[in-house]
């Protein structure tokens, strides 16, 4: 079994997000990269089905030469190979496209990514890519068995879950408790220096988007500190002062 | 030209989120000047059809062929791209639910649109079309400009007021042909906690974290979370350790909601915890210790014991209720 997961470097959770004066882009000199903890869980889970199924684990990404450390990390959990499509990922809809391109060209059983990134949080990519597939996807996937030619998978819905069966290829997204996060050890990360990465060009992609600018969250006002006898209060205080409830 | 928006319906049944989608749709709309034409996909009744003329919809198309009876986001994506070209739609909008997310980058591309996904607010369209979506889980905003003709939006749930705008619904029925190939997946079973609120689309969730100790002790934030009509969420590592179920956990690796109150009752409001909830417009922490990081990001704290403050909120609650009956 051939799976490919698809792997996105964002700022480490705990970063500060801070950007350039004009506020058309974000400031990367002292943060630092990650692979996206979605997409960690997918490849967790892929190395395990990789060791069941007598499979190989291939990640891509599509990024500049600065994604190269959480390709490697990537190759020290467990991928056999990497590929890195060499393009800045200008939106959802240009990963998707530069993704479908070499699967289309390189043929996979079973394609996982995250169900979202932590970066620009579109859980678009997935999708997208399975669409131009021409290929089902599960986007919120909590679980996933593969028995011969068929999985199965626990999907998230609104208060609940769907158990879905679906065949092979497929695009699913990985959430919290589809795989155990695996930590890299010793001979993980050594082996990952010598195994194969490949940079392929980019294919053209005409541009469905234009970052315009960022903005950050308005600052809450001084919190307002409620003695614990007055806990009381909370709620006549909240409508009068706040209005919402 | 027209605004197309795809309403969901639940067991046949709209959503306050369906309005809120519809006043979203219509207030876009009016804002370019375009008729606003909505869709509903499964099986709908006549009366509750009928509702989306009370938000702003005039004509309602209603894909009610047996086969989109059960919820299947290809098959959606394909009924919702016939209906955006049957009705020449320049903007076609649905909620970013679950379900929303699965369909809306199928139909960008589909129509060759381009997306807008999650975003917050009416889309600036003064010169050009501009949407303000989340980025950095909670830490940011983007302005992104959406330059192919036409626009696919999924909105954050409520991000917009349900605004009753009363027309009266043509409902027309719309039949675009099914392709057996979007039916791949097979539901072979659907859980759902029955009589809970949703949580991405509860207007008041009260939350709790590791400070309540075991999950014996979530009997009060329950009863809390039903005396306020409030949705039940909990930090991810109460739900690593099955205190509670997956689906409560919010935060950067959990859900992202924006309700109109968080409650968040021992929490200690760690940077990927608020990434989750930094969008609630009111929030409150209860935690016993003041230094707890939760209180910066919070509207209104109170120091103190879970078990001895939670009590007090609860005969609150009952009195605030009587008061509002
Ligand atoms: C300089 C710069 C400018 C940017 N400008 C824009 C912009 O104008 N508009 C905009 O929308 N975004 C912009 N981005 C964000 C970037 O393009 C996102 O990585 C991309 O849009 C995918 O984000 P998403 O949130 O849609 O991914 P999601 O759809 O949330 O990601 C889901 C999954 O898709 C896969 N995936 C995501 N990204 C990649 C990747 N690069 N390679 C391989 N797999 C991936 C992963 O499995 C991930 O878990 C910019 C980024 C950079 C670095
Ligand atoms: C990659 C990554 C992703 C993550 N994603 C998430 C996420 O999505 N969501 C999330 O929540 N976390 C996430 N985390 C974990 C996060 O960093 C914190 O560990 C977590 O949020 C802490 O949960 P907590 O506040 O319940 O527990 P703690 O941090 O242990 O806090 C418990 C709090 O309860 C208070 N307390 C104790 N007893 C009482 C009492 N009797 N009465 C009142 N207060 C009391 C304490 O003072 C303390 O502040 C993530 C971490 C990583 C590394």
């Amino acid at each position: 079994m051939k799976i490919l997961v698809c792997i996105s470097s964002v700022p480490d959770t705990t970063a500060k997000i801070n950007f350039t004066p004009d506020n058309k882009e974000f400031v990367a000199a002292g943060v630092t990269f990650i692979l996206n903890p979605y997409d960690e869980v997918a490849l967790s889970k892929a190395v395990d089905l990789a060791a069941q199924h007598n499979g190989t684990v291939t990640v891509i990404n599509v990024g500049d030469a600065t994604t190269e450390p959480v390709i490697r990390k990537a190759l020290a959990i467990g991928a056999n190979d990497a590929v890195r499509v060499n393009a800045v990922a200008r939106d959802s809809f240009f990963v998707a496209k530069q993704i479908s391109d070499y699967v289309s060209k390189n043929p996979f059983d079973l394609i996982l990514c995250g169900r979202e990134s932590s970066d620009h949080n579109g859980s678009s990519v997935p999708v997208m890519l399975a669409e131009l597939l021409g290929m089902p996807c599960v986007l919120f996937a909590k679980s996933l068995t593969i028995d011969g030619t068929t999985a199965t998978l626990d999907s998230e819905i609104e208060g609940g879950k769907e158990v879905l069966s679906v065949s092979l290829p497929f695009v699913a997204g990985g959430s919290e408790g589809m795989a155990e996060w695996k930590i890299p050890n010793m001979r993980g990360i050594m082996s990952a220096r010598t195994k194969p990465l490949t940079v392929v060009e980019a294919v053209e992609v005409a541009q469905k988007t234009r970052l315009v600018s960022f903005d950050k969250p308005a600052t809450r006002s001084a919190v307002k500190m409620i003695a614990v006898d007055d806990a009381g209060k909370l709620f006549e205080m909240i409508r009068e002062e706040k209005k919402i409830i | 030209m027209s605004v197309l928006v795809y309403i969901e319906n639940a067991d046949g049944k709209f959503r306050k989120s369906a309005f809120e989608i519809i006043s979203y749709a219509a207030a876009i709309a009016q804002q370019i000047n375009k008729p606003l034409v909505a869709l509903s996909i499964g099986k709908v009744g006549a009366d509750e059809l009928a509702k989306a003329g009370q938000y702003g919809a005039a004509k309602v198309l209603n894909a009610d062929a047996d086969q989109l009876s059960k919820s299947n986001p290809q098959a959606y994506a394909s009924v919702i791209a016939a209906a955006a070209k049957a009705e020449n739609a320049e903007v076609v909008v649905m909620s970013a639910s679950y379900n929303g997310k699965s369909v809306a980058p199928r139909v960008a591309v589909k129509l060759d649109a381009s997306l807008g996904e999650n975003v917050i607010s009416l889309p600036d369209t003064s010169s050009s079309f501009i949407v303000k979506k989340g980025a950095y889980s909670g830490k940011a905003y983007a302005m992104v400009e959406l330059l192919a003709p036409v626009k696919v939006l999924s909105m954050m749930p409520n991000s917009f007021k349900v605004v009753p705008n009363a027309v009266t619904a043509a409902v027309s029925s719309f039949q675009p042909a099914i392709d057996s190939k979007d039916f791949a997946v097979t539901v072979k079973e659907t859980v759902r906690a029955s009589g809970t609120i949703s949580l991405p689309e509860a207007e008041l969730v009260v939350s709790a974290g590791r400070g309540m100790k075991g999950p014996e002790n979530w009997g009060m934030i329950e009863e809390l979370a039903n005396l306020l009509g409030a949705a039940t969420a909990c930090s991810k590592p109460v739900s690593d350790a099955g205190w509670r179920p997956h689906s409560e956990h919010v935060g950067q690796t959990g859900i992202a909601i924006s309700p109109n109150l968080y409650l968040a009752v021992g929490i200690s409001g760690a940077i990927q915890h608020l990434a989750g909830v930094s969008s609630s417009k009111v929030i409150v922490v209860v935690n016993k210790d003041p230094e707890a990081p939760f209180f910066k990001a919070a509207d209104y704290g109170i120091v103190g014991d879970a078990f001895e403050v939670v009590p007090k909120l609860i005969e609150a609650a009952k009195a605030f209720k009587a008061s509002q009956n």
